[in-house]
């Protein structure tokens, strides 16, 4: 695979995102019934870590008190300050699926070559890093494993940069590397990426913001409702407890779910490391005479 | 997962973040069907924020029913055949929050139902994805003899309903303020 065919993106200008700009100081959501104002404490942009460890914790407790259990990210997370403008501010309406919500996107072979799910092969020479083996299973919420459907990751190179020309962290960008990977599950619900570790990276959520080292996934179930984004960090990451991204999860348990876990298992004889994690996708409304045919 | 009666807990999500660029948007994504298909009709709007601003770092998908409603299951959306209709398109939007499909009408797959474009919306700031669904103006009777659509608060149901005009239909996504599209939550099966 080449990054040159079909997956040019120098005609996606993303301006102000992510570490290319800060977000403008002092926008506050919509309210209903409120007249938006502007904030211009100069900190709405700069806050120190400490303000948004209280952030978290605060939001944290009032989670403990309520004593109801969450298993999703909050979109309303005010220490991630990028979803202030960005969350829906109504609670999202229950449709039953109907129609094509209830059938999924086929991929195959056509779409992916099994080169794409070797990160480290792709760009003529061995990028730097800590080599790893990635892998696990996709389920559905009964457990049964999604079936020969895709799955895309894309991430920072060792030293914690992207490829993405929006990416400014003045940290070297491999030449061997871009950090993008695709995939069919097999028969029994497996992806298996060979990559390098991530590195951690700097943002501008507040000063001194650092993201944990982690790898975006892109999934597909077999109905529509269980598409999902999510990121795969690594076990023990002493970033965790400060990243507003993460703890935007703020169940723990919800939290650890996206936490892989090292398999000597997986890891191969003087080549690689090997780190396991299963997703599991939301339920199917089929019934199960449905779901066995 | 020994206990089939013990459902488990879904994975949760996580914001789609700023460098997607690379790795999501394919070349062709947003035609579903060429400019040149008879039957193309293009679907476009712009995502906002809260404050109306446009938002440039949104991706889109869309999925749904051919001209006569039926579900594709052909493979091929990532490396398009121009002749084959997959139902699925992703897109990436532009620096001022636009996006533009290219594709057909979706035919009605379940009697008593209006059609509709199912769509998915990622952007960094957005921290799990969210659904809504496309119905296009067409035929009014079926729009509103549609369960779901009189199950929406009046008030918020044009959220969910293209408009039309010279250059085809226009559904703009808004994540948050007055005019907040429905989105939609899916649960679980009873």
């Amino acid at each position: 695979m080449t990054v040159a065919a079909g997956r040019d993106d120098s005609h996606i200008v993303i301006p102000l995102s992510g570490r290319a700009a800060l977000r403008p100081a002092g926008r506050l959501p919509y309210v209903a019934g409120v007249t938006p104002t502007t904030d211009t404490a100069p900190d709405a942009a700069l806050a120190t870590q400490a303000r948004i460890d209280a952030e978290i914790a605060g939001i944290r407790e009032e989670y403990d008190a309520a004593g109801r259990e969450e298993t999703r990210p909050r979109l309303d997370y005010a220490p991630y300050r990028s979803s202030l403008l960005r969350h829906p501010t109504k609670d999202l309406h229950h449709a039953d699926p109907e129609g094509v919500e209830l059938v999924a996107p086929v991929f195959g072979h056509r779409d992916v070559g099994p080169a794409e799910a070797d990160l480290t092969i792709q760009h003529g020479g061995d990028p730097v890093g800590e080599r790893m083996v990635v892998t696990g299973r996709v389920l559905d919420a009964d457990g049964r494993p999604v079936r020969h459907q895709l799955v895309e990751v894309w991430q920072a190179n060792a030293a914690g940069r992207y490829i993405h020309q929006r990416d400014q962290h003045p940290a070297p960008v491999d030449p061997h590397f871009t950090g993008v990977g695709r995939c069919l599950t097999d028969a029994d619900g497996t992806y298996r990426f060979t990559t390098i570790k991530p590195g951690p990276y700097p943002w501008k959520n507040h000063r001194n913001a650092w993201r944990p080292a982690h790898i975006h996934f892109s999934l597909f179930g077999t109905e529509f409702t269980q598409r999902m984004i999510t990121q795969m960090y690594f076990p023990g990451d002493p970033l965790f407890a400060l990243d507003p991204i993460y703890q935007a999860i703020v169940d723990p348990r919800a939290r650890e779910r996206l936490v892989a876990a090292y398999d000597h298992e997986v890891t191969q004889h003087e080549w690689a490391t090997g780190y396991r994690w299963d997703i599991v996708l939301t339920g199917t409304h089929r019934t199960p005479m449905e779901a066995e045919q | 997962m020994s206990d089939p009666t013990t459902p488990l807990v879904a994975t949760p999500g996580q914001t789609i973040g700023p460098f997607f660029g690379y790795a999501l948007p394919v070349a062709g994504g947003e035609l579903l069907v060429p400019a040149s298909h008879p039957g193309a009709v293009r679907l476009r709007g712009t995502v906002y924020d809260g404050h109306g601003d446009p938002v440039p770092d949104a991706l889109l998908e869309i999925w749904q029913a051919d001209a006569e409603g039926r579900a594709s299951t052909a493979e091929g959306s990532l490396r398009r055949d121009p002749f084959e209709f997959t139902g699925f398109g992703r897109t990436p939007v532009d620096p001022a929050g636009r996006y533009t499909f290219t594709t057909v009408v979706p035919g009605a797959t379940t009697p008593g139902r209006a059609p509709f474009v199912a769509m998915t919306v990622f952007a960094r700031g957005l921290l799990d994805r969210l659904l809504t669904r496309v119905y296009l103006p067409l035929d009014e009777d079926a729009l509103a003899a549609d369960p779901f659509l009189a199950g929406v608060p009046e008030d918020r149901r044009h959220t969910l309903v293209a408009t039309r005009d010279e250059h085809g239909f226009v559904f703009d996504v808004r994540l948050q303020g007055e005019d907040e599209t429905v989105f939609l939550g899916h649960g679980s099966p009873a």
